[in-house]
């Protein structure tokens, strides 16, 4: 459980260089850029493979502007990735049109790789834009760029506080587990899954009693039902020209093969 | 006529029925440290939630100058820092810097003013360097520290800390000390660590049963053995308070050249 805790954290956070030209930007900009790039992927139609390599060469600048290894983006979109892929892996197989080969009992169409190659295309920049958003930006930064673009309040806070306690009840787990397996507790069958039942109830009951004792600490230090802002955020020139060239290229590319197709 | 905390036959009972506070009477002076000690379930936390308006009693409770009611609970939270027992519960922002900054802001000061505080309240508990990280990233010590410091960035009066020492290893625990040596506000350290409250304090109360059962010098709560073993209280084996220096504090604070008026002077143990 350590193993894979340590594991994950190490897959989050900032990574390439913290003062790049695109860590310092405004988070705003960073979401507005890359969600632009993958609505720009995902709504492209599938043969229209000069817009997927305009996407991967602006993420490909990006990374690189941010000193955001390949080895990095790799790392972390593989965790998503092969999810996503795993829906998509069906499509060759069950959608006819064009060339028919047979794999033995099954057929794979043409049409259905076509399908395939384009939605792994769609999915792989798609999850590297939210991989570079997330090496470039920290989650708290994150949470106050969706706020400054109107996301509601509550959202947000959720999302704060859960990121917040989320290793509070990691460790909380990890040490329930610790105490189970210390008095030999090793589960074979599904009917010795009570005590698993039981640690989540206790984990439950927990969670909450820290939900109130949480709350209690923000009454007393005076909080009234609205979280402050310490910095606010700006937009300045660098976050213009960024919002401009990724997203305004890509658009206008993916508007100008609309207008062709 | 002000003081620190002047609790008048403070009583207060759970929805469920349980006296958790039964006839407090408590007086304590503006720069007082007093260790308020007990066995669990002796109503010393829900003693610290009144000092801040968080539940409220029967009887008549002034904290840091004000009566505590409904319509100055802002003012009196400013004026009161309570320090809880588990940094995670007090610390819930992403990182240590809008941690701090919390209380300022809430109390309308602008983000300058806040990041000024944040700034001073870390410096004063040793932990300048922890502004940017996330609170989960912290030792526990150095949690405890940062605590300590979201409530010093309100500048209170009063600071009140709920089992400082608790899960702390022996040099977490020194450094806790060493900056708690610093602070001049009025301090109230509600905890069962005897010698903690030794080291710091120069006043105890034992909160037993909901009652104020003692409330004397700390030497003189401590060297008490059997008043100690009424209240399931305890030094450590071979402990020798003779030894122990307590350390030194500034003058109190006098507010207006005025007193308490109903001052501590009985320092006797009450039984």
């Amino acid at each position: 459980m350590s193993g894979l805790c340590n594991h994950s954290l190490e897959l989050s956070g900032l990574a390439g260089d913290p003062a790049s030209p695109v860590h310092r930007l405004d988070p705003r900009a960073k979401i507005v850029g890359l969600v632009a790039v993958t609505v720009v992927a995902v709504s492209t139609p599938l043969h229209a493979w000069p817009v997927y390599v305009a996407c991967a060469i602006a993420l490909a600048l990006v990374a690189a502007a941010a000193r955001v290894r390949p080895v990095t983006v790799w790392r972390r979109a593989r965790v998503v990735l092969p999810l996503v892929v795993f829906v998509a892996a069906f499509i060759p197989f069950l959608r006819p049109g064009g060339a028919e080969h047979h794999l033995g009992p099954l057929t794979v169409s043409d049409a259905g790789l076509a399908v395939l190659a384009a939605v792994a295309a769609k999915a792989a920049i798609g999850t590297v834009s939210a991989v570079l958003l997330g090496a470039t930006t920290s989650f708290p930064s994150v949470l106050r760029g969706l706020e400054g673009l109107r996301v509601p309040r509550l959202f947000t806070l959720i999302a704060a506080f859960m990121y917040r306690y989320l290793f509070v009840i990691v460790e909380e787990v990890h040490r329930m587990r610790i105490a189970l397996a210390a008095r030999a507790y090793r589960p074979r069958h599904v009917l010795q899954a009570g005590p698993i039942g039981r640690s989540v109830t206790a984990l439950f009951l927990r969670t909450y009693g820290r939900g109130e004792r949480v709350h209690l600490a923000m009454l007393a230090r005076g909080y009234r039902g609205t979280m402050p802002q310490l910095v606010p955020l700006r937009l300045g020139a660098a976050d213009a020209v960024f919002i401009a060239a990724l997203a305004g290229t890509l658009v206008a590319l993916r508007i100008a093969v609309g207008a062709f197709a | 006529m002000t003081c620190a905390i002047d609790a008048r036959d403070l009583t207060y009972r759970y929805p469920n029925g349980h006296v958790a506070l039964s006839g407090i009477d408590l007086h304590i002076e503006h720069g007082e440290r007093v260790a308020v000690l007990g066995p669990n379930g002796a109503g010393k936390t829900t003693l610290m939630l009144h000092l801040n308006g968080l539940l409220m009693g029967e009887g008549g409770l002034e904290v840091a100058g004000l009566q505590v009611e409904r319509g100055r609970l802002d003012e009196l939270r400013a004026r009161v820092g309570l320090v809880f027992q588990d940094p995670d519960d007090q610390l819930f922002m992403p990182t240590v810097r809008e941690d701090v900054a919390f209380g300022p802001l809430n109390m309308g000061a602008t983000p300058a003013e806040a990041l000024e505080r944040v700034d001073e309240a870390l410096a004063a508990v040793r932990m300048a360097r922890a502004a940017d990280r996330a609170p989960h990233e912290l030792s526990m010590g150095e949690r405890r520290r940062v605590a300590i410091a979201t409530v010093l960035a309100m500048h209170p009066r009063l600071l009140v800390l709920d089992e400082p020492s608790a899960n702390l290893d022996p040099r977490a625990r020194r450094e806790l000390l060493d900056v708690l040596e610093t602070i001049d506000q009025t301090l109230l350290v509600v905890t069962h660590d005897l010698a903690f409250a030794a080291e710091l304090c120069e006043r105890a109360v034992i909160l037993s049963g909901g009652r104020i059962v003692a409330d004397a010098s700390c030497r003189d709560v401590l060297d008490n053995e059997a008043l100690l073993a009424r209240h399931d209280l305890e030094l450590p084996a071979g402990f020798d308070l003779a030894r122990i220096e307590r350390r030194p504090r500034r003058a109190p604070e006098v507010h207006n050249g005025e007193h308490c008026s109903a001052s501590s002077t009985s320092m006797a143990p009450c039984c």
